[in-house]
């Protein structure tokens, strides 16, 4: 009872202190490259980070999983360092890059010391502007990408994926996964690499953000040295797609003890104006945390899995809203009605004004606490970008969700929660349970 | 150029992590350590319990973690499950972890919310109150928990195998989250007895971090934390040695569900000690040398560039451990290459490096990088409390938190071929091959 009183005056204090404090410089490089700044110079290092519209989605026809190859491949050497070299020279400024590829991005995290920052930027644009793409490296990458498939041939929530995407999506590149397969990235050459650069990493397409030790005045130049000598225009990017699965069971036998499971059904825009009452819908059923509704029913009350969740997915290109847990063979079946059953009365009966209330107050209050630290705030600041937000957003954001009304909520299950339309894709030995014809 | 950078470092002082940090005892004899960092309104509250899965009695493997898992549920005053709903209602997060020697429970919160968080985490050290009926359930919770991380993956039970057969007397070759057949007899009693001994302030270690000052944590730790009574029979941490190891042990486990064949070979090795972090230091280096970077270490250059022995080499050390820790090597060969081929080519290298000169140029740059990692550091306010929470579990003092970045710096190839000589010495070591088929294990 003490505990309830706490919780209910500490309530009122959540609205006086959360807003992101965090001061976003918007800034147009001299080469017209618009970049996001946080200056942090309590720590002597910079973190930067950028995102390339367009991703793995633009393999061409035939070279599925060239887009994985390529990026993996950027720190296998450029300019006149061999991949060794190349390595050498990063660790001993103590820099690092981590280069990754998506469904509808390519992206660079990268850190480095203050004192290292021209010859730390320096590298990095070799490998973005000059990789080499040698035979040898091509090769040695290759077979790391075939080990890694061949992982994915045996990993029950890898099968899960392959199946359900497959279903849902089919010709499109959200249909098969971005590694590729056996076959096609056997087939990949040196200049399918050079390709698929060309393709991915271009000027028009980039957003930027850097946080840390850094003025506004050193940003410009460094990165129109960065980014300046990369070309302009890319393929075409994908057409939208309509996602195809419909409601039902697929078990994919494998001899293991747990099952997995994949669920779901079509999703919202980002950019939707019901997006952030879909997001708090979310956050109820299946967010992050003990509190969620499938968490409750199915892990606290029965525990019949470790944890369930559900995560709305607005890509590019389609929207989806799906989930997934795990639970052993002879409780897979259950576990599964349960979830159906969480889906349907939501679906038909919205959530309590004490859900909602509850589920504001985490929002909101968790919100400035993800601006706590200088690698966090630049993957952060391209984000925003990359869907088409502007700095203003960390101020307004929870007037966005604190505006969402109950009715709003309601008005929004009803068509985005769709308990007949969700298709589970499971992997393993579940005891009754079958595919649906 | 390149080496002007690295040595131009290390005439740099070392960032003086010491600064944002203040420590303390209550009078209850539990230890407070404050880390300040007021770049967000962030504050990160932990409680460390000086127990984990290694202090277990025999026949319960699996209470601390299960333990851990109850302690979300009723105390006298609170509700099963409502100490993360108030955690979250205040738009905080929390959780919990166990390993071989300590049990922690922290909270991500506004920095305002301190107090709150003080109240309910001092409340559910002393007033747990379990249901027969929340047990139950948690245990199968678990047990889905072992099946997800140990039983569906295949290197996960291969790994348990390998350090069963490592340990051969201490505890630390029984897994943090039990053997299957124990955790399913584990009992409310069992877990509330773990509970009453370890669980007090005198086991404990306070870590606030964020935007908060020393003395107001301070005042708030004796308000909440420093009324509660310490334990007087606070159980030593008595852990069987293990006898010295006169022959290699190896093993294979075969699973249809690996996909890539790989070995593994692990050494009992030495862990970082009160005042005595000099051989840890050096096993660091060894580790990095060995198989830190695929494309400058020992193993990466050898099997990974000058011949295609390996798709994938790698070496690692943790030297954060209460008791001897292991030195660890592994090797995934590329298709085609036989695991005693791949085992061969990592003995002849590990040969090599024994009977060469270390690289200078190499020593200088993973100095430079453990270095740089420091100042790193001070970007992840979550990790540097873990940092002191480890350390102060595990029987190190704040003192040689502080000293250990500079003893990194001082380490010299000599003290690293000493350790090596030391550490790698086939009659201490398990191999273990993994492979889907006994065809493969050749």
């Amino acid at each position: 009872m003490m505990m309830r009183l706490v919780f209910a005056a500490a309530l009122s204090l959540v609205a006086a202190t959360s807003r992101a404090d965090v001061n976003i410089q918007q800034l147009t490089t001299p080469g017209g490259i618009s970049v996001w700044l946080v200056e942090e110079h309590s720590i002597p290092f910079i973190a930067l980070d950028l995102s390339i519209d367009g991703g793995a989605s633009l393999d061409r026809p035939g070279k599925r999983g060239a887009a994985n190859l390529m990026t993996a491949t950027l720190e296998e050497g450029s300019g006149d360092m061999t991949a060794q070299e190349f390595q050498a020279a990063r660790e001993a400024l103590a820099a690092s890059y981590e280069f990754n590829v998506y469904d509808d991005s390519f992206s660079v995290s990268a850190k480095f010391l203050s004192e290292n920052l021209d010859a730390a930027v320096d590298l990095l644009r070799q490998a973005l502007i000059t990789p080499r793409f040698d035979q040898d490296a091509v090769d040695r990458v290759r077979q790391q990408v075939l080990a890694n498939l061949a992982g994915d041939e045996k990993d029950p929530n890898s099968m899960a994926g392959k199946s359900f995407y497959a279903a849902a999506f089919g010709d499109h590149p959200y249909g098969s996964s971005l590694n590729g397969t056996v076959e096609s990235v056997t087939a990949l050459t040196r200049d399918d690499m050079i390709q698929s650069h060309r393709d991915l990493l271009v000027r028009d397409r980039v957003y930027v953000s850097v946080v840390g030790d850094i003025s506004a005045a050193e940003v410009g130049p460094m990165v129109d040295h960065l980014l300046g000598d990369l070309p302009q225009g890319g393929p075409d990017l994908p057409q939208h797609v309509e996602f195809g699965l419909p409601g039902g069971v697929t078990v994919i036998p494998y001899d293991t003890p747990q099952s997995v499971v994949l669920f779901g059904h079509s999703g919202i825009k980002r950019d939707d104006p019901d997006f952030f009452a879909a997001y708090i819908l979310n956050t109820i059923l299946g967010g992050n945390n003990f509190e969620s509704r499938l968490m409750t029913e199915v892990r606290e009350k029965r525990g019949l899995t470790y944890g369930a969740y559900s995560y709305l997915v607005p890509k590019d290109h389609a929207e989806m809203y799906l989930g997934s847990f795990a639970s052993a063979n002879d409780k897979m079946a259950e576990a599964v009605q349960v979830v159906k059953d969480v889906w349907a009365d939501v679906a038909a009966n919205g959530v309590t004004q004490e859900e909602l209330d509850a589920a504001k107050t985490y929002i909101t209050g968790e919100y400035p606490l993800r601006f706590d630290s200088n690698e966090g705030i630049a993957g952060i600041m391209v984000g925003m970008q990359m869907i088409g937000l502007t700095p203003d957003y960390v101020v307004h954001r929870n007037d966005f969700i604190n505006a969402v009304t109950l009715e709003d909520i309601k008005r929004v299950a009803a068509y985005l929660i769709k308990p007949d339309q969700l298709h589970f894709t499971v992997v393993g030995q579940p005891t009754g349970l079958e595919s649906s014809q | 150029m390149k080496r002007l950078a690295a040595l131009a470092l290390l005439a740099l002082p070392l960032p003086a992590l010491a600064e944002d940090v203040t420590t303390y005892t209550l009078d209850n004899r539990m230890e407070v350590v404050v880390i300040e960092d007021h770049r967000a309104p962030l504050v990160v509250h932990m409680v460390w319990y000086k127990a984990g899965s290694a202090d277990e009695k025999v026949g319960q493997s699996g209470v601390a973690h299960f333990l851990e898992h109850l302690m979300f549920k009723s105390t006298d005053t609170m509700a099963s499950g409502e100490f993360s709903k108030v955690v979250a209602a205040n738009g905080g997060s929390d959780n919990a972890f166990t390993t071989y020697d300590y049990t922690a429970y922290f909270q991500r919160i506004a920095a305002d919310r301190l107090p709150l968080m003080m109240q309910m985490e001092a409340d559910r050290m002393r007033h747990l109150n379990l249901t027969q009926e929340d047990v139950d359930t948690e245990r199968q919770v678990i047990l889905e928990e072992r099946n997800q991380r140990t039983e569906n993956n295949p290197g996960a039970l291969a790994r348990e195998q390998f350090r069963a057969a490592q340990y051969l007397n201490h505890r630390y070759g029984v897994p943090i989250i039990g053997w299957k057949h124990e955790m399913e007899q584990l009992s409310r009693e069992d877990a509330l007895d773990w509970y009453k001994l370890h669980y007090s302030p005198n086991d404990a270690i306070l870590i606030v971090a964020g935007d908060v000052q020393p003395d107001q944590v301070k005042a708030l730790a004796e308000q909440y934390y420093g009324v509660i009574p310490a334990e007087a029979d606070l159980p030593v941490r008595e852990r069987p040695s293990e006898p010295p190891q006169t022959a290699p042990r190896r093993m294979t486990y075969v699973d249809p569900r690996v996909s890539q064949p790989y070995l593994t070979r692990s050494y009992l090795a030495p862990e970082r000690d009160p005042g005595a972090q000099k051989e840890a230091a050096a096993l660091v280096y060894l580790a990095e040398l060995l198989g830190g970077s695929p494309f400058t270490s020992v193993l990466g250059t050898k099997l990974q560039f000058d011949t295609q022995t390996a798709v994938y080499t790698g070496a690692g050390y943790d030297g954060n451990s209460l008791d001897a820790t292991t030195f660890n090597l592994s090797v995934a060969p590329s298709t085609g290459v036989t695991l005693s081929a791949a085992e061969t080519a990592m003995d002849a290298a590990i040969a090599d490096f024994m009977a060469s000169d270390i690289d200078p140029a190499q020593m200088e740059r993973i100095r430079t990088q453990l270095r740089a990692s420091e100042i790193y550091a001070k970007d992840d306010l979550q990790g540097l409390a873990q940092r002191y929470g480890e350390a102060l579990t595990q029987s190190l003092t704040v003192k040689d938190v502080e000293d250990w970045p500079q003893i990194l710096q001082e380490v010299t190839p000599e003290e690293i071929k000493a350790v090596a000589a030391k550490v790698l010495d086939i009659n201490g070591s398990v191999t273990g091959w993994v492979v889907a088929s006994q065809e493969d294990a050749k």
